[in-house]
């Protein structure tokens, strides 16, 4: 997968929500497209709905308008596809998780943090003497703040769950 | 009644009408070939290499328009059958194959002869199935052929573990099949086709452009019934030859890279393009920015994917080609519709200049045989009623242009992946499928000699195909662009050490007849086609520094064509 740094040249991002057959491989089917005709990926999520027969992934990309529309018809094209729907085209929200490990060897680092996750509205799932772990959710954006505020902490480990999305309203990706 | 996973497929293929299974047997599929061996309703068709065997089933398919069928082992069986399976996808060609694989509670553990079929396959396939249970061997096999078989049909691998030939379960042929994940659109957008018939009555110089769907679909009947009623020129893709006659009077030859003067200059000044199941491939375009550069762009194809990816169009149409020429047909019908008469009076005009350039004119030199002429003599000896399937190189660009095809499904050949090797085998799935029919298979010393191990198949299976082999000693179209673009620079192109082809032939049972000169060209000919029961490699010594012309440069607009 290629992974690239946002510009204005390379045209809008999308977040694009697929339903698609909870099937081995499909995952790799939607992967292999993307890699196969040089499409870009930022984030990929997959995880089953409650429907355990469906699997909802939300992939988000960019690229110009005629990608995007070349994009959808692919990964329409793709039988394992049940359906999809270009989040961005409407209001809609995102959300990202993100889980983070920093040093607290002294009281004051313990006291910082504590307050940036307050601040943040975050919370601590994990404490050991040196160290604490905060759960973080909101949008990529909030994310990317929240680790930059970082400045004085170590940062001892990061990880994020990629975007999921859904629409505003009533409007609904289902079959 | 309790079946073992072998014998619902061979029961399956059998339910399913399915006539000839191309394969090779391996360990992994060892159960299927027994229970192949206890039944008597499909036909297996040994090959000599499991490139050949989806080759011939793709020419199968070409011929009649039914799913070509394969069996091939795990690993090297399913690796060497990628390349076949590529060629069908780029050109849309119904295909099921069955690849063996190791037992389930090997997979994964780098067993002997496993290679993750499914994973190698999945770029190159329409869809593709590992079958984990017994259970689901029947209607996965029955979703295989319907997804190869509908919308924008295209190779569907099944990749079978040997457990799973071996577990029993009750078998029932699925007769229905639906998919949630799979609907293919069949009918047009009513509003598009008004838009389209609206575009067609305000066009002076309308012109149609179709490829391979044509074909795909049966809708040439209904693409002549449209050329008629639009006056308009037509011309095909390579794919599309025969879905329009070329002897008719509205038909200008191929476009792109090698088509004639009249297609390319015509796509280059019309103002109403209409697209109709082909996908503006690079080598049909030439530069895409010069592309029809005064054309509105109606396009009709079965698939959305191919609307709009290589050029803008003004009017998309998404549906089968058959089905939308049949709408346009009955709106053109309801809108009293006229086309503008003075206005076709001054484009055919301007039509018929550009065919008196006659770019398929070639420079004859007395000693040496012109490649063109004997794809000439070829038409003429057939009476331009055989069956021509090709290599790829010079030789298939000339069968393009000089085998003038009135019928569809005529003219088979690799066109999108462009596969050297495709030629014989491809002819042999033809001539399986038309045992009486005449079958060329015009390949090059190159080409040939990537599948020539088949001529030891066509003699197990009877089968008389008349290869006509262009001997030029060189990769030809590789040497013609070392001679453009590479300084004469020909590195490489050049066929040394070539096998004496009318003992090779020989050597396989065959007949063998070698052409030097081309005042015996229509005798050898002749002799050939006349031995009905046998297959006969025509080695004909063609002159080795001829080129394809017209050629539009890699990066030229399609009216700035290198003339001879």
């Amino acid at each position: 997968m290629k992974q690239k740094t946002k510009t204005d040249e390379e045209g809008m991002r999308h977040i694009i929500s697929i339903l698609m057959e909870n099937e081995a491989g499909a995952l790799s089917r939607v992967a292999g497209l993307f890699s196969a005709r040089g499409y870009n990926i930022e984030s990929l999520t997959v995880a089953p709905t409650e429907d355990i027969t469906l699997s909802r992934m939300t992939v988000v990309t960019w690229g110009s308008d005629e990608i995007i529309e070349q994009i959808t018809k692919q990964l329409n094209k793709l039988v394992d596809v049940v359906k999809l729907v270009d989040l961005t085209e409407g209001p809609h929200i995102e959300r990202e998780m993100l889980m983070i490990k920093v040093r607290t060897s002294s009281n004051d680092l313990r006291e910082e943090v504590t307050r940036l996750v307050d601040i943040f509205r975050g919370r601590i799932i994990d404490v050991t003497a040196t160290s604490y772990t905060i759960e973080l959710t909101g949008t990529g954006d909030k994310l990317d703040a929240f680790i930059n505020a970082f400045e004085k902490t170590p940062i001892l480990e990061t990880v994020r769950s990629g975007i999921s999305g859904i629409s505003r309203g009533a409007k609904n990706l289902h079959i | 009644m309790k079946l073992t996973g072998a014998d619902i497929l061979t029961r399956f293929l059998a339910d399913e009408g399915v006539e000839f299974l191309f394969g090779y047997p391996g360990g992994a599929v060892l159960h299927i070939y027994d229970a192949i061996d206890r039944q008597d309703r499909i036909k297996h068709i040994l090959v000599r290499h499991e490139q050949a065997a989806t080759h011939a089933a793709d020419g199968y398919a070409r011929s009649t328009g039914k799913p070509g069928v394969v069996l091939v082992t795990s690993g090297p069986g399913a690796t060497n059958a990628v390349t076949g399976i590529a060629t069908a996808y780029m050109d849309s060609i119904p295909m099921v194959v069955i690849t063996g694989q190791v037992p389930t509670h090997l997979i994964g553990n780098d067993a002997f002869q496993e290679v993750d079929a499914v994973g190698i396959t999945r770029p190159c396939v329409k869809h593709n199935f590992l079958v984990k249970s017994v259970k689901d061997l029947a209607l996965i096999l029955k979703k295989a052929f319907y997804v190869a078989t509908t919308g924008r049909p295209g190779p569907v691998v099944v990749d079978i573990p040997k457990d799973v030939t071996a577990d029993s379960v009750d078998y029932v042929y699925p007769k229905e099949i639906t998919m949630r994940s799979y609907n293919p659109v069949v009918k047009g957008h009513t509003g598009q086709i008004k838009r389209a018939v609206k575009l067609m009555a305000a066009a002076k110089r309308p012109m149609l452009y179709t490829g391979g769907g044509v074909i795909l679909d049966n809708a040439h009947k209904e693409l002549a019934q449209l050329a008629k009623k639009l006056n308009a020129p037509v011309t095909n893709t390579s794919m599309g030859l025969g879905g329009f006659p070329a002897s008719d009077k509205l038909f200008v030859g191929m476009l792109g890279m090698h088509g004639t003067y009249e297609a390319n200059m015509a796509i280059s000044n019309c103002d109403l393009m209409i697209a109709i199941g082909a996908r503006f491939d690079d080598r049909v375009t030439g530069n895409i920015e010069k592309f029809a550069p005064h054309a509105k762009i109606i396009h009709v194809d079965i698939d959305p994917a191919s609307i709009s990816k290589n050029v803008k169009v003004d009017v998309p149409i998404v549906g089968s080609v058959s089905d939308v020429i049949k709408s346009l047909l009955k709106e053109i019908k309801a809108s009293e519709f006229k086309p503008n008469k003075a206005a076709a009076k001054g484009w055919w005009q301007q039509i018929d200049e550009w065919r008196a350039v006659e770019c398929l004119k070639y420079k004859t030199d007395g000693d040496k045989i012109k490649p063109q002429f004997a794809l000439e003599t070829l038409y003429n000896i057939t009476k331009g009623d055989a069956y021509v399937t090709s290599d790829v190189g010079q030789h298939q660009m000339w069968a393009a242009q000089y085998y003038r095809f009135d019928k569809p499904r005529r003219w088979i050949n690799s066109g999108g992946l462009g596969t050297m090797g495709f030629g014989l085998p491809a002819a042999m799935g033809v001539q399986l499928a038309f045992p009486k029919a005449t079958v060329a298979c015009v390949t090059g010393e190159g080409s040939i000699q990537m599948n020539i191990q088949e001529l030891s198949s066509c003699m197990q299976h009877n089968l008389p195909i008349k290869i006509v082999c262009l001997n030029n000693g060189f990769l030809g179209m590789v040497r013609q662009w070392q001679e453009f673009f590479y300084d004469e620079r020909y590195s490489h192109s050049y066929m040394d050490s070539l096998p004496d082809f009318v003992k090779l032939a020989e050597a396989y049972g065959h007949v063998g007849i070698q052409v030097t000169k081309p005042e015996d060209m229509e005798a050898a000919m002749k002799e050939a086609f006349k031995l009905k029961d046998r297959l006969v490699f025509l080695d004909i010594l063609t002159d080795p520094e001829e080129n394809v012309y017209p050629m539009v440069p890699a990066g030229a607009g399609l009216d700035e064509m290198i003339l001879i």
